[in-house]
């Protein structure tokens, strides 16, 4: 198979990666700046400006992960539902019942069960509050020990992913109606908007990929990359319709790559599994050797899907909110000069990032697909 | 480390929704998308081999145009050659039969004068003759009375007759 047109992208690659090399750089100096910061702090005001200092890991980590509420603005948090199976029964309430307590310090009860959140996650209250007024036995790593109801929360990240799907529906339902209306015409509005890009999954990403055989495969193709697409473009959104991490949430890119991965294993011919399990034209002992790596591939590459797209979208963020916090963590106005341009810069380049993990995991599930579905000849 | 493992309540929600968009989307936006783009794309090309096929019509007409026109424009010099032949041809008949016809009605003229001519003479030779006689008759008459001058008209007589 021909894999040239993928290394045509080795620049954007690069770009990426220096994304990723900058995001991590630029936490670890907030990091330390922070640690700086606090150090001299207490060496001078002692220890009641310490509450007053800016965790800038702790506000990234927060911001990225899934929420039970949706900020709004300032003080004012929309509480979203909670949907809990404990013990064999539906528990349901609303997050505004925990008074925006993260800490588990508040109780609710309701069928029942006495529930309380801490980082935003669920657990099922202790008896008895611990020395903090904590109704949760943490270990020594102040994790909590407490059994976890299964959550099925319409969380920041649920809603986000109905409202995309919502998005999805009524702009390409709108553009196939457009060629309803204007059939065998040129295209117009909406439509000639997307349709290049459907143009371009269908002749650079499909067809190069998947052969002859490409037009099974174009609806999971269209649908995962712009459904990723759209999603990594509401991630960049700071207020309300966005701001939730879909795309650099494990779960969201895991179900993707298992959907890659089962659509490559289902559609895989007799070909594709003779070359992993029986490599053919190396001696007998090299197709033993071969068979467990071959085997390993198969759930590596899956596994890069996800991780590559989850990384690149958690990094990006991580690298925005970074720069931001630089204000926070130097408690001065004049380093906002700096790192608000700095901070622009790179909300351009995930702009174009946004796009280019949509491509890549969408090239590369069609590169999966088709390594699967290649006649040999 | 929370980042890295996945949310059970997500992973369901996320497998549905997105398998119902898939679902959805395939039914009333990728196949109807698809195939207006794939027909589209067919009538172009359709129309492009179209025009392809009609510009070599019309290349083909006009050569066979040209061909119609020099095959014309030949048989036109053929035909004017020809003509031209004829036409002299007809000229130099002319000529030639005007000429014959010309020296025919010469040689009559000069047949007709000749015969005239004759004619006149023999006319002349007999009043001459007659005239003579009269000539002879007044003359006698006349030396029958005088004898000198009988002798010195027929002297006369003679003289005349000599020089003439």
């Amino acid at each position: 198979m021909d894999c040239s047109h993928v290394f045509e992208f080795k620049f954007k690659r690069l770009i990426v990666v220096f994304t990723l090399f900058s995001a991590f750089l630029m936490v670890s100096l907030g990091v330390n700046a922070q640690v700086d910061t606090a150090h001299a702090t207490t060496e001078t005001h002692g220890e009641t400006t310490e509450k007053k200092k800016f965790e800038i890991g702790k506000f990234a980590l927060h911001h990225i992960a899934d929420s039970h509420s949706w900020h709004v603005i300032g003080e004012t948090y929309i509480g979203l539902p909670i949907i809990l199976f404990a013990n064999g029964s539906v528990v349901t309430f609303n997050d505004s019942d925990f008074h925006h307590d993260n800490d588990a310090k508040v109780v609710v009860e309701k069928g029942g069960q006495r529930f309380v959140k801490m980082h935003e996650k669920i657990y099922l209250a202790s008896a008895v509050a611990n020395e903090h007024g904590q109704y949760v036995e943490l270990d020594e790593k102040h994790h909590p020990k407490n059994a976890r109801p299964l959550d099925f929360s319409l969380t920041k990240n649920a809603c986000t992913l109905l409202l995309s799907v919502v998005l999805l529906l009524v702009v390409f339902i709108s553009v196939a109606n457009g060629y309803k209306k204007r059939h065998g015409k040129s295209p117009k509005g909406l439509q000639s908007w997307m349709e290049p890009i459907i143009l371009f999954v269908r002749d650079d990403i499909a067809k190069p990929n998947l052969g002859h055989k490409y037009e099974r495969f174009m609806p999971y193709l269209l649908t995962v990359f712009f459904f990723i697409w759209f999603n990594n473009m509401l991630g960049l959104v700071p207020f309300l319709p966005g701001g939730a991490n879909l795309t650099g949430n494990i779960a969201v890119t895991m179900v993707l790559a298992v959907i890659t991965f089962l659509i490559t294993v289902f559609n895989g011919n007799k070909h594709y599994w003779k070359h992993i399990f029986w490599m053919p034209g190396v001696p007998v002992p090299m197709k033993i050797f071969l068979m467990p790596l071959e085997l390993i591939g198969i759930f590596t590459k899956p596994i890069a899907l996800m991780i590559r797209l989850f990384a690149n979208i958690t990094a990006g963020h991580i690298l925005v909110l970074s720069l931001i916090c630089l204000i926070f963590v130097f408690n001065s106005i004049w380093v906002s000069a700096a790192s608000i341009p700095f901070a622009i810069f790179i909300g351009g380049i995930e702009l174009m990032v946004a796009f280019i993990q949509a491509f890549i995991f969408t090239i590369l599930s069609a590169l999966f697909i088709g390594m699967a579905v290649e006649e040999h000849h | 480390m929370d980042l890295l493992i996945p949310e059970v309540g997500l992973v369901v929600f996320q497998t549905i929704a997105f398998l119902l968009l898939m679902f959805l989307l395939s039914k009333f936006a990728w196949k109807p998308v698809l195939a207006a783009i794939k027909e589209r794309e067919q009538s172009i090309d359709d129309a492009l081999n179209k025009a392809e096929l009609a510009k070599q019509e019309m290349a083909r007409l006009t050569s066979q145009n040209e061909e119609l026109m020099k095959q014309a424009r030949a048989e036109r010099d053929e035909i004017l050659k020809e003509a031209k032949v004829l036409k002299d041809s007809i000229v130099n008949e002319a000529k030639t039969s005007a000429q014959t016809e010309g020296a025919k009605l010469i040689e009559k003229a000069r047949i007709e004068i000749e015969n005239q001519k004759k004619a006149a003479l023999a006319e002349l030779k007999g009043q001459v003759s007659t005239l003579s006689l009269d000539i002879a008759e007044r003359v006698l008459r006349s030396q029958l009375d005088d004898k000198a001058k009988q002798q010195d008209l027929v002297a006369s007589l003679l003289k005349d007759v000599e020089l003439n």
